[in-house]
């Protein structure tokens, strides 16, 4: 199976936000980057599946990401080279769809979402743009020749969904546990093939006012130590609160 | 002056509860708000949108909208909207709506401005907040799409009365068999609810211990009657503790409760980037330096397993 899988180079969860001095973006000045959480899922669902190209939108470092990629054990990689990620995920979709149509896949793998942007979207918008059936968030899959079942969480209860190949999907936790890259594996990756292409976004329709602060929780209080805090913790809730 | 279109939600016929937060969040534009549902028939509970603000109510049906069929829906409404002449569509970030509206923007050539937390018209642009960066910062956006596409963070938008016509209009609609379908949904056991619609959670972590001592929490919900779920750490759910649907966190569900109250949790960013938008928060710990009690604002230090079956006994005197 010929298989596509997007990925993203993103802040490290536990990265401390610092607003850089445009006021409009991150200070990425002693910043981790790692490989977006859910699209790992997606790259080891690719490698349970097929033959595994990765493609990034993004960065020269993001070669990094998708060399993280080929150490998990993908094909070859892509990268779709520019310095600045469109705020439009419609932008991104454009590019990324544009490269895809150059070849043919059996699925076309993205994560649920970017942890960094949190957008659930460009998995979505690349299937329509290429006029693909998709299912979104993914967390168990069976495919059967051309035929897909995948099962997707909604509040309260789990969505059973049918598909046809060609599609594109986007994993979610639990689809199943990606591995890490070997040290054979990291080795290996340095030979494979990386094309870089530069690409030229549009600014798209969504344009950055601000990156700001979240709001300061007020200042919260140790009601105490030990069952004895209860009493007033529940008074507190009651009165001050006003949730109980 | 703006005309926004609301895309509420239904399962099994009935108006989800999301759909009055939609409305709320279409009003906050300050124009005229119509409404649209996709169902396979009359919507109970439909006229409620009325209440919280809606013009009109329009019902899209098609026989095979009795479930959730992605391409259908998607075509329906994109078909209305381009006819419409709206200057916003409003979906809510649920797990129906981030799957619905991109594929709607896509086929208006935009994209989605997604997860919002505030909207505001301005001009003829939009200005909306959305959290980012694992709720570390906000960023603030002015979408010049036309129409713009949004969704709203689900349970931000505190439902508002502000009783309108809420004309209902149903609108039979011709869609071609989808490719994705939906086969079957396998609902959660009768009585549970998802911590992403709960008014009240109660989420444990590795200070739980084992996965047995869950029923200290699942009393105290229990002790709320029926408006709280329990929720759980990663930590505990990639040890399978608990089941993933109900992991609140980065790679979990966000959620933005009246009440949270977090056990045995220490407060990783990775978790407080899933809860942080809760209006009240409750920790308790035994470790009275956990990060958790930074964000938290009432805060309990000690020994779970005596203070939780303590507040279920208090709250179940309150509740009678």
């Amino acid at each position: 199976m010929k298989i596509a899988v997007c990925i993203k180079r993103v802040p490290d969860s536990e990265t401390r936000v610092k607003i850089a001095a445009d006021g409009k973006s991150l200070d990425e000045a002693g910043v981790k980057f790692v490989m977006n959480p859910y699209d790992e899922f997606a790259v080891e669902e690719g490698l349970r599946r097929g033959e595994v190209t990765v493609l990034s939108l993004g960065p020269a470092a993001a070669q990094e990401t998708i060399r993280t990629a080929l150490a998990m054990g993908a094909d070859r990689g892509i990268l779709l080279q520019t310095d600045k990620i469109p705020a439009d995920s419609f932008e991104a979709a454009r590019i990324l769809a544009a490269e895809l149509k150059t070849a043919s896949w059996d699925l076309i793998l993205f994560g649920r979402m970017a942890i960094d942007d949190y957008n659930h979207q460009v998995g979505p918008l690349v299937a329509e743009l290429l006029g693909l059936p998709c299912v979104t968030a993914v967390s168990h899959l069976e495919i059967e020749g051309t035929q897909g079942v995948a099962e997707r969480e909604i509040e309260g209860g789990i969505e059973v969904v049918e598909f046809p190949l060609p599609a594109v999907l986007t994993a979610d936790k639990g689809l199943n546990e990606p591995r890490y890259p070997a040290l054979k594996g990291i080795m290996a990756a340095k030979k494979k093939p990386l094309e870089v292409k530069p690409v030229q976004p549009g600014p798209g329709s969504l344009e950055v006012v601000a990156l700001m602060p979240p709001p300061d929780r007020k200042e919260g209080k140790i009601v105490g130590e030990g069952v004895a805090a209860v009493g007033e913790l529940v008074r507190l809730l009651r009165e001050e609160a006003k949730v109980l | 002056m703006t005309k926004a279109l609301a895309v509420l939600e239904q399962r099994d016929g009935v108006l989800r509860k999301i759909s009055y937060e939609i409305v709320t969040g279409a009003q906050r534009l300050g124009g005229t708000v119509e409404a649209v549902v996709c169902a396979a028939g009359p919507v109970q509970g439909a006229e409620q949108a009325g209440k919280f603000g809606a013009d009109k109510v329009v019902t899209l049906t098609n026989a095979a909208f009795a479930q959730y069929t992605p391409e259908g829906y998607a075509q329906a409404l994109a078909e209305r909207i381009k006819q419409g002449g709206y200057q916003a569509v409003v979906f809510g970030a649920s797990a129906t709506g981030k799957d619905l509206a991109p594929r709607v923007a896509a086929r208006l050539g935009v994209g989605v401005a997604a997860d919002l937390t505030d909207l505001a018209a301005d001009g003829n642009a939009i200005v909306v907040t959305r959290p980012v960066y694992a709720g570390k910062a906000l960023l603030k956006v002015k979408v010049t799409a036309q129409p713009a596409v949004l969704s709203l963070r689900p349970s931000v938008f505190t439902p508002v009365e502000r009783p309108k016509a809420g004309t209902p209009e149903s609108v039979p609609v011709t869609v071609p068999a989808g490719r994705v379908t939906v086969r079957e949904v396998k609902a959660a056991p009768a009585g549970t609810l998802d911590v992403a619609e709960a008014q009240v959670i109660i989420s444990g972590g590795r200070g739980l211990k084992e996965p047995a001592n869950f029923k200290v929490l699942e009393e105290l919900a229990h002790a709320f009657g029926g408006r709280a779920a329990v929720g759980a750490s990663r930590a505990v759910v990639d040890a399978g503790w608990r089941a993933h649907a109900d992991q609140v966190g980065q790679t979990g569900k966000t959620v933005s409760p009246s009440l949270y109250i977090a056990v045995g949790i220490s407060g990783a960013i990775q978790h407080l980037a899933g809860m942080r938008t809760s209006k009240v928060i409750v920790a308790i710990n035994k470790d009275k330096d956990a990060p958790i009690f930074k964000i938290a604002d009432y805060g309990v230090v000690g020994d779970l397993f005596e203070i939780v079956p303590k507040l279920t006994e208090e709250i179940r005197k309150l509740h009678g």
